[in-house]
């Protein structure tokens, strides 16, 4: 299967009068675990859906290492897609389930077997494959489907929120278990998601969608230090998002510091409206008149050094290098 | 609360109305048509008895004389005929309409609209929808006139009317329906990502049909199958109309009995017929476990 650079170009998608996704640009090279996020409706799982042929693009192209693969037929394009409720055949055994494509192909059926069986104990299935599919837990029925996907040797993985239907214990096993899996098998793993903690720990290449357009693409570093739009630094989580000195810019939460800081520092002070206790930090809101609401989060033992009270007055600072400018929203 | 009571006399309560109903309407009169055909008769009264010669004359001379069949036999090849081309064709049609209904149409209000107008034709009888056929099928038919009038024949075509094809296309015509209504049912069930996970494992359209659509909704045609086969099993007036009541059926025969009061008779045919019809159920339950979906 020829894998390659995922390219997207001007891609568009328009549901009667609205539009879903706008002319969005973006590479993905091989061998990238790629997250897609951002809020319901944003347009990323139509996105998702373009890429694996069961939507029409309105406009633009996709184009999946030297094919333009726009208006191919979803098996001919080198993707594989997982589906959200995984989707598996409720009449099937879990060995025909995975089995299934190969069967569409018209391979034998001693070779679709052993190609199957192949894949099942990749994801460790081995034990299960005379049972339906109801007969399965969640986390199973999960691998089943990876194993379902993975049959066709695809170019490219589509995982549609994979871990929403899982408990919140599982859900991390099984996200260290695709990223092992994306690292094995060397190809790229697409994977929307709505959970920013989701995507920090798997992503190589991070993609916020807002409203149909990408709001910021590139590494979890990059995206979490230095935030293109207010709306990104929100949905990260753990930024301040402040307008100072008449444009909007980001401070990270963990870099505000209680008192008042030296030359090169920001200081403000304002009323202490919360004090959280979160274990090895502290999380402070202090209500500065102008700048609103910071949120600071302090280490234990630092924030112990000089407590704060609610409804107290107390000023934070930060260092100025710190500060990240926003493009205006 | 709740379960408490479970062990108690109340869920018996909670099931005996039906209960009461199922035994007054159809395990009495069964019953009754069981002993009855035990009882002897003349031409004057029918008498308790407990006697088997109701079903030796079913079955008079039948296995002796094969391999050429008896009346009965015949009657019952006959039946067991239009049942089955009955059934291949209501299935095909039926399973054809559903799927249009539940997969081509995508607007829910749409489709209950057609659904609706599904049923239309049930709001006259049975009967006024069969014989309107009569003037379409007839000698000088609308069928027949246009056909000369074209010039593709020069006599009326005999066989439209009174005939095996015409009993055929009625019940068709009556009881697609029954087969629609399960089969849609249980396709409406079938989660449309499904279709799209099968659409990207590389499966056509008749694969997915094949594959995916035919077997989740294998209850629906079981249940259709079990509605047709029965209907067309029992019937008479559908025969005797359309088949200018020259066509043999088991149906018929038990009513020509009851016309001549010959009632053990009749109700030997009808034990045997009901044991034939509860065969074929038991061997479409067999091959689909309806109780899995219901």
């Amino acid at each position: 299967m020829a894998a390659g650079d995922l390219e997207l170009v001007k891609l568009t998608k328009r549901y009667g009068g609205t539009t879903a996704v706008e002319a969005i640009d973006l590479r993905v090279p091989a061998g990238t675990y790629c997250c897609f996020l951002g809020p319901s409706g944003c347009g990323k799982s139509s996105t998702m859906r373009m890429i694996a042929g069961h939507e029409i693009a309105s406009e633009g192209d996709i184009i999946l290492g030297a094919q333009n693969i726009t208006d191919l037929a979803p098996a001919q394009r080198g993707t594989a897609m997982m589906f959200q409720s995984y989707a598996l055949f409720p009449h099937l055994t879990v060995l025909d389930n995975v089995a299934f494509s190969l069967k569409m192909k018209g391979i034998s059926k001693e070779e679709r077997y052993k190609k199957a069986r192949a894949l099942m104990d990749l994801v460790d299935l081995g034990r299960f494959e005379t049972r339906m599919p109801a007969q399965l837990s969640g986390g199973q029925q999960q691998r089943v489907a990876l194993a379902r996907a993975l049959v066709t040797d695809p170019g490219i993985l589509l995982l549609d929120e994979p871990l929403s239907a899982l408990d919140p214990f599982l859900r991390l096993r099984v996200r260290t278990e695709l990223k092992r899996l994306q690292r094995e098998l060397g190809i790229s793993f697409l994977h929307v998601t709505h959970g920013q903690d989701e995507a920090m720990a798997l992503a190589d290449l991070v993609v916020i969608m807002k409203d149909g357009r990408i709001e910021q693409a590139g590494s979890p570093q990059d995206v979490f230090h230095r935030p293109a739009t207010g709306f990104v630094a929100r949905f990260m989580g753990g930024h301040n998002v402040l307008h100072l000195d008449g444009r909007p810019v980001s401070v990270r939460a963990d870099r505000v510091r209680i008192g008042e800081g030296g030359e090169d520092a920001r200081s403000l002070s304002g009323e202490v409206r919360g004090v959280e206790y979160g274990g090895a930090t502290v999380t402070l809101v202090v209500h500065a008149a102008d700048a609103g609401e910071i949120t600071a989060v302090i280490p234990e033992e630092q924030f112990y050094a000089g407590p704060a009270e609610l409804g107290e007055t107390r000023s934070v600072h930060w260092s100025r290098r710190d500060e990240y400018v926003l493009q205006a929203a | 609360m709740a379960a408490t009571n479970r062990t108690g006399i109340v869920p018996y309560l909670q099931a005996a109305p039906l209960a009461l109903v199922f035994l007054l309407f159809l395990v009495v009169p069964l019953a009754f048509i069981v002993v009855v055909s035990f009882w002897t008769y003349d031409n004057y009264q029918i008498q308790p008895a407990f006697t088997v010669q109701n079903y030796a004359d079913v079955f008079d001379r039948c296995i002796a004389r094969l391999p050429t069949l008896c009346t009965t036999f015949r009657t019952y090849v006959s039946t067991l005929g239009f049942a089955l081309r009955v059934w291949v064709l209501t299935l095909l049609i039926g399973f054809a309409i559903a799927y249009f209904l539940a997969f081509e149409v995508r607007s829910k209000a749409i489709q209950s609209v057609l659904f609706l107008i599904c049923t239309i034709p049930f709001w006259t009888s049975n009967v006024i929808r069969m014989i309107s056929w009569i003037p379409l099928l007839g000698r000088e038919g609308l069928v027949n006139r246009t056909l000369m009038g074209l010039g593709v024949v020069d006599q009326p075509v005999e066989w439209l009317l009174y005939s095996g094809f015409s009993v055929t296309l009625t019940f068709v015509h009556l009881f697609t329906f029954f087969m629609v209504v399960p089969i849609y049912n249980s396709m409406l069930r079938i989660d449309r990502s499904l279709i799209e996970a099968a659409r990207d494992a590389g499966a056509s359209g008749w694969q997915i049909l094949w594959n995916v659509v035919v077997p989740l909704s294998k209850t629906g045609i079981a249940i259709g199958s079990i509605f047709v086969l029965t209907i067309v099993m029992g019937d008479f007036v559908t025969v005797g109309l359309m088949g200018g009541q020259q066509i043999a059926s088991v149906g018929k025969t038990i009513q020509t009995e009851i016309s001549y009061l010959q009632f053990p008779i009749a109700a030997a045919n009808a034990v045997v017929l009901l044991a034939t019809v509860l065969l074929i159920v038991f061997a479409l339950l067999r091959v689909v476990d309806i109780r899995k979906e219901l």
